[in-house]
């Protein structure tokens, strides 16, 4: 039996560099809270999650073998960004909600928390196996 | 790791803010600084923020937060007839700053909240950075 650290660790180091992804997309929102004319972004975390993973699993993948060719499946780089949907625009054009972005942040951090607790435990559970305790 | 890049964009708020709230203490300190002429009169200043932008061209993503510099409000001054006064100029007339009281002091709970809230962010990173690396333990 062979044994993959990646397939031992499953869906939790994915969601948890999204994760900081996302804490970066948002930090940058609250940075330009009185920015005139800024637009925040943010993107679908559980959409884009289920992208990666359909991809990484190799579900739905299309060749690319020309230059011009368009990726179907997402690049592993940085997420497409959406634009927020302002509830009460501003004068000055800027669409940061401070509120909104703020607990935006926190329920991300706790995201970030919970797959990092997932994480330590998949560790301990192969540690205790290599031991054989 | 991404996660370091946000202590970076929390820095950038910071020292916006800091420049926000350094000119409003000088606008609410010179707010009574007469003048003999409309020249050397102080005027309000604000700083003027813009997004640092990162990334591939046509899809920008904003990395912080700078100020582009500092503009003088062109708001008209105040101008007081008061010949007794040891700055009045050949008419009597004494120049005072175009400073808005209630607007600065808006603009300072304005700054010190997005002050805090940086301060804020900065610490939820620096938390699930510890926390990352003490991962496995």
């Amino acid at each position: 039996m062979s044994l993959s650290l990646d397939a031992a660790l499953g869906i939790h180091p994915l969601a948890l560099r999204l994760r900081a992804q996302r804490a970066e997309v948002l930090a940058a929102n609250l940075a330009n809270a009185d920015t005139p004319g800024y637009l925040a972004r943010d993107f679908d975390f559980h959409q884009v999650l289920a992208a990666r993973q359909g991809a990484a699993g190799g579900a739905v993948a299309l060749r690319v073998t020309h230059p011009a060719h368009l990726a179907a499946a997402p690049a592993a780089g940085r997420p497409a960004l959406q634009y927020r949907v302002p509830d009460q625009p501003a004068l000055d054009g800027n669409t940061v909600d401070g509120q909104r972005e703020k607990a935006a942040f926190t329920e991300n951090a706790l995201g970030y928390l919970a797959s990092l607790n997932f994480l330590n435990g998949r560790i301990r559970g192969l540690i205790g196996a290599l031991r054989g305790e | 790791m991404s996660l370091l890049r946000v202590l970076d964009i929390a820095a950038t708020a910071l020292q916006a803010q800091s420049l926000r709230l350094n000119t409003t203490a000088s606008n609410l300190a010179n707010a009574d600084s007469a003048a003999s002429s409309a020249g050397g009169t102080y005027r309000a200043r604000h700083p003027v923020f813009a997004p640092i932008y990162d990334g591939i061209a046509g899809d920008p993503v904003a990395a912080g937060v700078r100020s582009l510099g500092i503009v003088e409000s062109g708001a008209p001054l105040k101008v007081v007839h008061r010949p007794e006064h040891p700055l009045a100029d050949a008419d009597g007339n004494v120049f005072f700053p175009n400073v808005n009281i209630v607007e600065e002091m808006a603009n300072m709970i304005s700054a010190s909240r997005s002050y805090e809230t940086s301060v804020e962010v900065a610490n939820t990173s620096k938390q699930l950075l510890l926390r990352t690396l003490s991962m496995g333990q």
